[in-house]
C-alpha cells in the first residue's frame, strides 16, 4: 500500500532523513519509534506534503501513485490522512464546516455526490459519541481552546469520518492522561481494517500496550535501523535507545 | 595628514559665552527676490541654479504652511528671519568642530565621548556646517581615491552641475511643500554625496550642522545618490547655541538608490529644545525621502531626536524598486516644553518590496509627542510586506503621547501589519531595580535605554553610546 | 454657497412651508441647523476626517422627503429579522405602523416614535435632544437638525430590564425619484437599566435613498446597553449616520457595528466615558463588494478615570469596494487608571479594492495601558495547510478561513437571528471559487436540529 524508498528529505539545510526505507501494507498497523530528532515527525509530514521540507533523493508510492507529486489536499483525498502531533488552532471555523468541507471532498474524488444533510448527521452524531464528546463541539472553532486531550480526540474523531486508507498518527498519545489515551487507542483500534493501514509515531511505548503494532521500526538518525514484532517495543523499553545509536554510528 | 589637523582644530579653547564671537556676513532679515539672487551671488552659482530657486519661491509665495501636525506654535514671520549668514573674512572662518556652547559641552563630557574625539576616533570625514556654510570637509582625499565625492552642495553645484542637475528635487520635488519650497529657494548649504557603481564608501560619513548666528534660519540641502551596487553610511549631527527667541531650522535631505544600492542615514539630532517654560528653541520643519529606485535597493533611516522646541519630520521611503526595502528606527525623546510630531511614509510601489517601521517615543515633563505614519501600497505592489512596531513610554502625568499610523492598501497580496502600544514607565520594573540599590534617576535610564534597544542597535557603533548617554541627559530631571 | 447646498435649503424652505405650526424652540433648532449647514457645506476630502470618504454623490443627487410609509408586507416580513422584539418600522424615514408592533412594554419602558413623543410632551423630549449630537457634530447633524420629524424615542426608567429587544426598522424603497430622510434616534436609559436595542437597515432591490441618521445615547449610571445596528440597505443606498454615546458610572455599553449592505455608509461614532468605571466594547464587522464604499469612524473618549474600552473592527473588500477605519481613543489628563485595547484587521479579497486604516491614541495621561493594532493581510497559512491535510481544496480552504475571520466577530453575538443573518449572508456574498454557500446551509440546519 505505502512504499518509502531511499528517502532523503533536507529541512532548512540540513538533512533529517537519510535514506530512509519503509513498506505498510493494507491492513497493517506499523510504529515508527526512535528517540527525539531522530526524524519521526519529518517522514509523516513528507508523507502529507508539508512545506518546508525538500526531498531530494527517493520515492513514496501508495498504491502505486507517486506521491510527492500530489498536492496536500489530493492526498488526503486518495486516502492518506495525517493525525497531527500538534494540531493547530482555526479560530472561527466550525469544526461542522470542516467535517463537512473535508467529507464532500472525498466523496467528490471518489465520484460520489455530496452527503445528504441527515445522513451526514447521523454519521457525525455516532463517531462523536464513539469518541465521548459533547455535540456542542461541532459548533465550536477548529481546536480552539481545546485542551490537549481534545485536540487529539478531534484529530481521531477526523479519521472516524474520513475513513482513510493509511491513518499516520503523529505522537497522538503526547500531552494524554491515561483514560483520554484510552478513548483514543480505542479510536484507532476502531479503524484497524482489512483494507487500512496505520502508521503511528510514537517516543514511548505506553501507547503499543493499547494499539498492538504489527511490526516496529526504530528510527535513527534518519534511517530505520531495527524492525520487529510488538516485542520489539517492550524491549526498548526496557533498554533505551542508546544501544541502537551506537549501533548506528558505527 | 588629516587626523592631525583635527586634532589641531579640536583643541582650541572654547571662547566663552554662548555664541560663537565672530564678525558674520548677514544679509538683513526679509525674503524677496533679491536675497535670493543675493545667495545665490554669494555661491557663486551658475544662472540655472538661481532660477531653480527662483522657480521654488514663486511657489512657495502661493502655499500656506502645513496644519495638519499635532503641534501648537505661533506663525511664523518669515521677513524677519536671515536667509543667509556666513563668517566674513577667511581666518575668522571657525576652524574646529568643538565650537559648542557650553551647557552643550557639557553634555558631551557627560558622555564622555566629545564629539571632535568621536569623529576623529571612529576616523569619521567630518563635513561642518557652520551657519549657512560649509567649513571643512576632512578625509576628502581619501575618499577621491575610492571615486567618492563628498563635499558641500556649494561646491557640487560648481564642480558637479550635471550630476546635481540630474538629481536635486528628483526625490523631493521644489513644490513638495510649504518647506521644501522654501528650502528650494535659499537653502545655504549642506552636503554632496556620490557613490559610484559598485563602490562601497570606505568610510562613515558624516556631517555636523550647527546654528550659530542670531535670528537665522537654516537651510540645509543634502544631496545623496548611490549608483548601482554602491554602499555608503551616513551620519549627521545637529546642535545650536541656547537662545530666548525661536529659530528656524527646514532643512531637505533626499536619498536616491539605484539597483542593489544601500544608504543608511542616521541622525542624532540635539538642536537647542528651549528652556523648561518652553522660551526659545529651535522649530525643526525638516522633509527627508529616499528613493528606492533601483531593484533591490535598500534605504534606511535611524533617527535620535532629543532636540529642538518644535520637530516636524518623517523621513520616508518611495519603494520602486522590485524587492526594494525602506527602513526607518526611531528614537524620540521630548522633555519641557518641547513638541515632536514625527513618523514616516513607506510608499510601496515596486513589486516585493518590504518595509519595516520601529518608532519610540518617550515623553516627559510638559511635553507632547505624536508618531504619524503612512504605509501606502499600490495595486502593481505584489506581495509587498510592513511590520510596525510603534511604542510610546510616558514619564509624568503632565506629558501626552499621541499615535496616528495610516495605512492605505490597495493589494490583495499585501501583509501589512501595525502594532502600538502606550504605558507608563512600569512601576514594578522601577520598584525592582531600585530594591536592588539602584537609584530612581538611573533605574529610569536603564529602564529607557532598554525600550529603545531596538533602534540604537540600528545605529553605528560608536554613535549607539552617544545616543543612550544623550537619552539620558534629556531625561534628567523627569523624575522625582 | 454651492448649488448642492443651495438645493438642499431650497428643499428645507418648501418643507417648511406646508408644516404646521411648531414649538418655538424647534424652529429655532431648525434654524441653526440650516445656518450651521449653509456655513460648512458639505464636507470634502481635503478635510481629514473625510479624507477617504467622498460624499458628492450625496451632494448632487436631488432628494426629496417621503410622506409615505407604504410598503409590502411579504417584502418587509422578508427583510424582518425573525426574532421577537418590540418593533417600530419606518419606511423612508416615515412611521409605519401596519408594520410595527410594539407588543406589550415593561412597565417603565417607553418606545415611541419621535413624532409621537413630541405631540404628547414636547418639552420633555427638547431637553434631552440635541445635547450630544448637535449642530456643531458634522455638516450631517446640522443637515439633520434642520430637517428633523421622524424618529425614535427609547426611554428606560430606573432599574427596568427590557428582556425582549427593542428593534427600530428603516426599510428603504426603490422609486424614480431617491428620497432622503433624516430621522434621530434618542436613547435614555436610567440608572442600572438594561437593553438590547437593534437597529436594522434594509430595503428594496434598487433602492437609492439618502439616510441621514443622528443618534443619541445617554446611558445613567450602571445602564448596561447592548446595541446592533446591522446595515443590510441595498447596494445604492446611502446612509450616514452621527452616533454619540454619554456614559455614567460603571455603565456599560457593548455596540455592534454590522456592515453588510448600502452604497455610501458612513458611520461616526462618539462614545464618553464620563462615570469612573464605565466599559465600553465596540465590536464592528464590515464586508464591502462592486462598489461599495464603507466608512467608520470611531472615537472614545476616557474622560473619567479608572473606565476602560476595547474595540475590534474587521473588514472584508471584495471587487472594487472601498473601505475606511478610522479609530480614535483619547485619554484626557487625569484621565488615570485606563485601559483601552483597539484592533482592526482586514482582508482584501481583490486587487481593486482598497482599505485605509488609522488607529489613532492620543494620550495625556501616564497610567495608562493602551495597545491599538492594524493588519490588512493574508491568511494564516499553517491554518490553510491544516486544512488541506484533510482534503478541502485550496480555494475552499481559504473561503472557510475568510468567513472564520468574520466569524470571529459573530461568536460574540447573543442574538443568533442576527448571528445567522450575518452569517449566511457573508457566505453568501463570499466570491463563488469559495464554494461555501452549501456548507454553510448545512451547518445552520443541524444548528436547528
Amino acid at each position: 500500500m505505502l512504499e518509502v524508498k531511499d528517502l532523503h528529505v533536507t529541512v532548512e539545510g540540513s538533512e533529517i532523513l537519510k535514506g530512509l526505507n519503509l513498506t505498510l501494507g493494507a491492513g497493517e498497523v506499523h510504529a515508527i519509534m526512535g528517540p527525539n530528532g531522530a526524524g519521526k515527525s519529518t517522514l509523516s509530514a513528507v508523507i502529507a506534503g508539508k512545506d518546508g521540507y525538500e526531498v531530494t533523493a527517493g520515492s513514496i508510492t501508495f498504491e502505486g501513485r507517486d506521491v510527492l507529486e500530489m498536492e496536500i489536499e489530493e492526498r488526503a483525498r486518495v486516502g492518506l490522512l495525517l493525525g497531527f502531533q500538534y494540531p493547530v488552532e482555526i479560530p472561527g471555523v466550525k469544526n461542522i464546516y470542516l467535517l463537512k468541507a473535508a467529507l464532500n471532498a472525498k466523496r467528490e474524488a471518489e465520484g460520489l455526490g455530496e452527503i445528504p444533510a441527515p445522513e451526514f448527521m447521523k454519521l457525525i452524531k455516532e463517531k462523536i459519541a464513539f469518541m465521548k464528546m459533547d455535540s456542542s463541539f461541532l459548533q465550536r472553532a477548529v481546536n480552539e481552546g481545546f485542551s490537549g486531550g481534545e485536540k487529539k480526540r478531534n484529530e481521531i474523531l477526523q479519521m472516524l469520518v474520513l475513513q482513510p486508507k493509511l491513518a499516520m498518527l503523529d505522537e497522538i498519545d503526547s500531552g494524554l492522561d491515561i483514560d483520554a489515551m484510552k478513548v483514543v487507542a480505542e479510536g484507532v483500534n476502531s479503524l484497524r481494517a482489512e483494507d487500512r493501514s496505520i502508521l503511528l509515531v510514537t517516543h514511548y511505548q505506553r501507547l503499543l500496550d493499547y494499539i498492538v503494532p504489527d511490526r516496529v521500526h526504530v528510527l535513527v538518525g534518519g534511517r530505520i535501523v531495527k524492525s520487529g514484532d510488538a516485542e520489539l517495543a517492550r524491549e526498548l523499553e526496557e533498554r533505551g535507545y542508546d544501544w541502537l545509536v551506537e549501533g548506528s554510528a558505527a | 595628514m588629516a587626523s592631525q589637523e583635527m586634532e589641531q582644530l579640536v583643541r582650541r579653547e572654547y571662547k566663552e559665552g554662548f555664541v560663537t564671537d565672530i564678525e558674520s556676513d548677514t544679509v538683513p532679515p526679509g525674503l524677496d527676490e533679491n536675497t535670493i539672487a543675493f545667495i545665490s551671488n554669494k555661491k557663486g552659482e551658475p544662472e540655472w541654479m538661481l532660477e531653480w530657486r527662483l522657480k521654488a519661491y514663486h511657489q512657495w509665495l502661493k502655499m500656506t504652511p502645513p496644519s495638519w501636525a499635532h503641534l501648537d506654535y505661533p506663525p511664523i514671520d518669515y521677513q524677519a528671519i536671515s536667509y543667509y549668514s556666513a563668517p566674513k573674512r577667511e581666518e575668522d572662518k571657525p576652524q574646529s568642530l568643538d565650537e559648542v556652547d557650553p551647557k552643550l559641552l557639557e553634555t558631551y563630557e557627560k558622555l564622555g565621548i566629545p564629539l571632535h574625539e568621536r569623529a576623529a576616533l571612529a576616523g569619521v570625514a567630518v563635513d561642518a556646517v557652520f551657519d549657512s556654510v560649509s567649513v571643512t570637509t576632512t578625509f576628502k582625499d581619501k575618499l577621491h581615491e575610492a571615486g567618492v565625492i563628498f563635499c558641500s552642495i556649494s561646491e557640487a553645484i560648481r564642480d558637479y552641475p550635471e550630476l546635481v542637475k540630474q538629481y536635486l528635487g528628483s526625490v523631493v520635488p521644489q513644490g513638495d511643500n510649504y518647506f521644501t519650497a522654501l528650502n528650494s529657494a535659499v537653502f545655504t548649504d549642506g552636503s554632496f554625496v556620490f557613490v559610484p557603481e559598485g563602490v562601497t564608501c570606505p568610510m562613515e560619513l558624516s556631517t555636523y550642522f550647527r546654528i550659530n548666528a542670531a535670528n537665522t534660519g537654516q537651510f540645509e540641502r543634502t544631496l545623496i545618490v548611490c549608483e548601482s551596487s554602491a554602499q555608503v553610511s551616513y551620519l549627521e549631527g545637529c546642535t545650536a547655541p541656547q537662545r530666548d527667541e525661536n529659530q528656524l531650522h527646514a532643512a531637505v535631505v533626499e536619498l536616491v538608490a539605484l539597483d542593489d544600492a544601500s544608504i543608511k542615514y542616521s541622525t542624532v539630532q540635539n538642536w537647542y529644545p528651549g528652556d523648561e517654560d518652553g522660551k526659545g528653541g529651535i522649530y525643526n520643519f525638516v522633509t527627508k525621502r529616499g528613493d528606492c529606485r533601483g531593484d533591490r535597493s535598500h534605504i534606511s533611516w535611524t533617527q535620535v531626536e532629543t532636540g529642538s522646541a518644535i520637530t516636524w519630520k518623517y523621513p520616508s521611503c518611495v519603494l520602486r524598486g522590485r524587492d526594494s526595502v525602506g527602513e526607518f528606527y526611531s528614537v524620540a525623546v521630548t522633555n519641557g516644553r518641547q513638541q515632536a510630531d514625527t513618523g514616516t511614509k513607506m510608499i510601496h510601489i515596486g513589486e516585493g518590496s518590504r518595509s519595516t517601521i520601529v518608532s519610540k517615543g518617550i515623553s516627559a515633563g510638559r511635553s507632547d509627542q505624536s508618531y504619524r505614519g503612512l504605509v501606502k501600497v499600490g495595486p502593481r505592489a505584489k506581495g509587498a510586506r510592513n511590520y510596525t512596531q510603534c511604542d510610546s513610554l510616558l514619564i509624568g502625568d503632565t506629558s501626552g503621547a499621541h499615535t496616528f499610523p495610516y495605512q492605505e492598501i490597495g493589494n490583495s497580496t499585501a501583509t501589512v501589519e501595525h502594532e502600538a502600544t502606550t504605558s507608563k514607565i512600569g512601576e514594578d520594573q522601577l520598584f525592582y531595580c531600585q530594591s536592588r540599590g539602584i537609584s530612581e534617576e538611573d533605574a529610569v535610564n536603564m529602564i529607557v535605554n532598554g525600550f529603545c534597544k531596538d533602534v540604537f542597535q540600528e545605529l553605528p557603533m560608536e554613535f549607539a553610546v552617544e545616543a543612550e548617554a544623550l537619552l539620558n541627559v534629556t531625561l534628567e530631571g523627569a523624575v522625582g | 454657497m454651492n448649488d448642492d447646498v443651495q438645493r438642499f435649503l431650497d428643499r428645507l424652505s418648501e418643507r417648511n412651508a406646508v408644516r404646521g405650526d411648531e414649538p418655538s424652540w424647534i424652529a429655532a433648532r431648525r434654524q441653526a441647523g440650516a445656518a450651521r449647514f449653509e456655513a460648512v457645506g458639505f464636507p470634502h476630502r481635503r478635510v481629514e476626517a473625510w479624507k477617504y470618504t467622498d460624499v458628492r454623490d450625496i451632494a448632487r443627487t436631488d432628494f426629496v422627503l417621503s410622506d409615505d410609509a407604504t410598503f409590502s408586507p411579504a417584502a418587509a416580513a422578508a427583510l424582518t429579522l425573525p426574532l421577537e422584539a418590540h418593533r417600530l418600522t419606518f419606511v423612508d424615514g416615515v412611521f409605519a405602523p401596519a408594520l410595527s408592533d410594539l407588543g406589550e412594554l415593561p412597565a417603565g419602558v417607553q418606545v415611541l416614535p419621535l413624532s409621537q413623543a413630541l405631540a404628547d410632551n414636547h418639552e420633555a423630549v427638547g431637553g434631552p435632544l440635541g445635547r450630544l449630537t448637535g449642530v456643531d457634530f458634522s455638516a450631517f447633524s446640522a443637515l439633520n437638525t434642520a430637517f428633523f420629524e421622524e424618529g425614535a424615542l427609547v426611554r428606560l426608567a430606573p432599574r427596568t430590564v427590557v428582556d425582549k429587544p427593542i428593534a427600530l426598522q428603516f426599510l428603504s424603497r426603490a422609486g424614480e425619484q431617491p428620497v432622503m430622510s433624516h430621522p434621530r434616534i434618542l436613547v435614555e436609559a436610567g440608572s442600572r437599566s438594561e437593553a438590547t436595542l437593534i437597529e436594522h437597515h434594509a430595503g428594496e432591490e434598487g433602492a437609492a435613498n439618502f439616510t441621514n441618521l443622528v443618534e443619541e445615547v445617554i446611558l445613567d449610571r450602571g445602564a448596561i446597553l447592548t446595541h446592533y445596528k446591522l446595515q443590510e440597505a441595498p447596494l445604492k443606498d446611502r446612509h450616514v449616520a452621527s452616533i454619540q454615546v454619554e456614559q455614567g458610572r460603571d455603565s456599560r455599553y457593548t455596540s455592534f457595528n454590522l456592515n453588510l449592505g448600502g452604497g455610501l455608509v458612513r458611520n461616526d461614532f462618539i462614545n464618553d466615558l464620563n462615570g469612573e468605571g464605565a466599559e465600553a466594547a465596540l465590536h464592528g464587522l464590515f464586508y464591502g463588494q462592486g462598489r461599495q464604499h464603507v466608512d467608520n469612524h470611531t472615537e472614545v473618549n476616557h474622560n473619567a478615570p479608572h473606565t476602560r474600552s476595547s474595540e475590534n473592527y474587521k473588514g472584508i473588500l471584495d471587487d472594487r469596494a472601498h473601505g475606511v477605519f478610522n479609530g480614535r481613543v483619547v485619554v484626557k489628563r487625569d484621565s488615570q487608571k485606563i485601559e483601552s485595547e483597539q484592533s482592526n484587521a482586514n482582508l482584501l479579497l481583490s486587487d481593486r479594492a482598497e482599505i485605509d486604516t488609522k488607529p489613532e491614541l492620543e494620550i495625556y495621561a501616564d497610567d495608562v495601558k493602551c495597545a491599538h493594532g492594524a493588519t490588512t493581510g493574508q491568511l494564516d497559512e499553517e491554518a490553510v495547510y491544516a486544512l488541506r491535510a484533510r482534503g478541502i481544496d485550496q480555494q475552499t480552504a481559504r473561503g472557510l478561513l475568510t468567513l472564520a475571520f468574520a466569524g470571529e466577530v459573530m461568536d460574540l453575538v447573543d442574538l443568533d437571528a442576527v448571528a445567522e443573518r450575518v452569517e449566511l449572508t457573508v457566505a453568501g456574498k463570499l466570491p463563488e471559487r469559495f464554494n461555501l454557500a452549501g456548507l454553510v446551509e448545512a451547518a445552520a440546519a443541524l444548528n436547528e436540529d
